[in-house]
């Protein structure tokens, strides 16, 4: 049975946790500003400047890697050395290593953000860094790795609770699916060329590409969401025994799904199909998954007219159930030959990043942050602000993707009464222009949530700033006299 | 190669064999999990683990300091 005997918070290390709640919001900043940027690109192709280092193939990659390694990376690490300290009631093992992986992690972010500006890439999707950061990135990894197995060793409860499972498929998968994508012969320090060759290069960018989407973007945020949204409802989650079903189904289905990303191509038929097939079979734990997160709230709906930090979790979980919907409708190969090389798919991953990863970030955080600065937020109202700037945002951005892709996508299979085609390449991207200008939009609405919660933030840390140092002063005047 | 594994490489009789095995044991999880009544109670006591942890008390330190212990469950 479950033990119940809390640590004093000052048992626990929450220093490394400040500091990567910190960065996770610098990188929001940063990745989503530069989203931003890059999206008005394509509405307004002149913001190229003709200048290299401004280009959309080279902000791009600085985009996706301050988001997905900067800003959702960052989360992880703050979230999962809250997690299992608080779960397991130990303090963080091996301090000094926990510390290398913060300026390991930061310095292999902002240097690969650097060298992707430079023209420095290995060319793979979401795994740009060349050798050189791959390797130190590893290290990082096997850090993290050590620091949160040891952490579980010497805890004070019996029992792994389920949010500790996550994180730690998340961080042993993550490391198979790292090593293995990059292996690679160097030719020089910022060269080196992948050791797969055709297809089997492609399939295993996508073995890497679709499980950096599961292990990194899904069953890691769902440690999250084990731990926080029980936690913010003050209820236990819906079932365990469902979340034990959740993690087994999930974490072994996810890893075949990946070939979908290839349907169409030189890929073998039955590979593909394959692919498509646990990608179906993949919504059953998804839904589980979150149904178990949402029913948690069972008894309890009017939190959500009460408490703007439950509208977070829900909402992305909510937006991690149409995402999980419509990653299946999408695997299908008659679907997806619409749908590939459309905007659909940039749709699609972003009501996953932007309404699943990124709202459940922000619903945590704001738990995490008056606990960790001692201090309540600066503004209730401005968590209400922020939590519809990036509901609207998010909504015209994934609407305006499918008015995008789809559109696209018809346009492009369209033929006349002669069999010829019945639109140009060119008529399509003129058509596009408008949905462009809305998505761009829609990521301006998000940045200026994130730009909100950052004020809200700094001024609850300045704050608590402040009463710390009234705090110190009494104490010193009180020693004075003594 | 011994012709028993040789059967295992063709690939009409590991894909099933393989279906057979992976089914099989996402069924002995079902069955783990969901059966027991004593095995019940004891996996859905688990899920309180993350409310325990509330309302810790202040170290001998920080109650000699005066310090306060750090604002808990007020569903900010």
């Amino acid at each position: 049975m479950a033990q119940s005997s809390a640590l004093p918070a000052e048992q626990y290390n929450y220093d490394i946790v400040r500091k990567f709640t910190i960065m996770a919001m610098v990188w929001a900043v940063l990745g989503m500003s530069v989203g931003v940027y890059i999206a008005s690109e394509l509405a307004w192709p002149f913001l190229n400047f003709d200048i290299p280092q401004l280009t959309f193939g080279r902000l791009r990659p600085v985009h996706t890697t301050l988001v997905i390694f900067g800003f959702g990376g960052s989360a992880l690490f703050a979230t999962s050395y809250y997690v299992v300290q608080r779960t397991c009631q130990a303090r963080l093992a091996f301090p000094w290593v926990a510390e290398f992986t913060f300026w390991g992690w930061t310095g292999g972010v902002a240097l690969g953000a650097l060298s992707y500006v430079s023209g420095i890439t290995q060319g793979r999707e979401y795994a740009e860094f060349e050798w050189p950061l791959d390797i130190a990135i590893t290290l990082v990894w096997v850090s993290y790795f050590a620091v949160y197995v040891e952490t579980i060793r010497r805890r004070s409860q019996p029992h792994i609770y389920v949010a500790n499972w996550f994180y730690l498929a998340f961080i042993v998968a993550v490391a198979l699916l790292h090593i293995f994508n990059n292996l690679a012969v160097p030719i020089s320090l910022t060269k080196s060329y992948s050791l797969f060759s055709g297809v089997q290069d492609a399939m295993t960018q996508w073995w890497y590409g679709h499980n950096a989407v599961g292990f990194f973007l899904t069953a890691a945020f769902l440690g999250m969401m084990y731990y926080f949204v029980p936690k913010q409802a003050g209820r236990p989650v819906y079932s365990y025994r469902l979340s034990i079903i959740h993690f087994w189904a999930l974490i072994f289905l996810y890893m075949w799904a990946g070939g979908h990303h290839l349907h169409w191509t030189s890929l073998p038929d039955w590979v593909s199909t394959l692919a498509a097939t646990f990608s179906i079979i993949l919504l059953m734990p998804s839904w589980g998954g979150m149904i178990n997160g949402i029913m948690t709230l069972s008894g309890a709906w009017d939190k959500l007219r009460s408490d703007p930090i439950m509208l977070f979790l829900i909402t992305s979980l909510s937006f991690y159930g149409m995402s999980t919907f419509e990653g299946p409708l999408m695997s299908l190969k008659s679907v997806n030959a619409l749908s590939h090389y459309t905007d659909w798919t940039i749709g699609h991953v972003h009501s996953g990043a932007l309404g699943w990863v990124a709202l459940v970030s922000f619903g945590s955080f704001y738990h995490l942050i008056p606990r960790l600065w001692e201090k309540k937020m600066y503004s209730q109202t401005l968590i209400y602000v922020h939590f519809w700037l990036a509901t609207i945002g998010i909504v015209l951005y994934i609407t305006s993707m499918w008015v995008a892709g789809i559109g696209q996508g018809l346009m492009l299979r369209s033929f006349d009464d002669y069999g010829n085609l019945a639109y140009t390449f060119i008529e399509t991207v003129e058509f596009m222009h408008t949905p462009y200008v809305w998505r761009a939009l829609g990521g301006a609405f998000f940045v200026s949530g994130v730009l909100v919660m950052v004020y809200n933030m700094a001024m609850t840390l300045r704050a608590a700033r402040r009463e710390q140092a009234d705090v110190e002063a009494k104490l010193a005047a009180k020693l004075a006299k003594a | 190669m011994s012709d028993w594994l040789l059967w295992f490489t063709s690939m009409e009789n590991s894909k099933p064999l393989a279906l057979l095995l992976f089914f099989g044991a996402f069924c002995g999880v079902l069955l783990y999990v969901f059966t027991g009544k004593h095995r019940t109670r004891r996996l859905e006591s688990y899920k309180y683990i993350p409310l325990d942890d509330d309302e810790p008390q202040p170290s001998r330190t920080a109650r000699a300091e005066g310090s306060h212990p750090i604002p808990q469950g007020d569903g900010q």
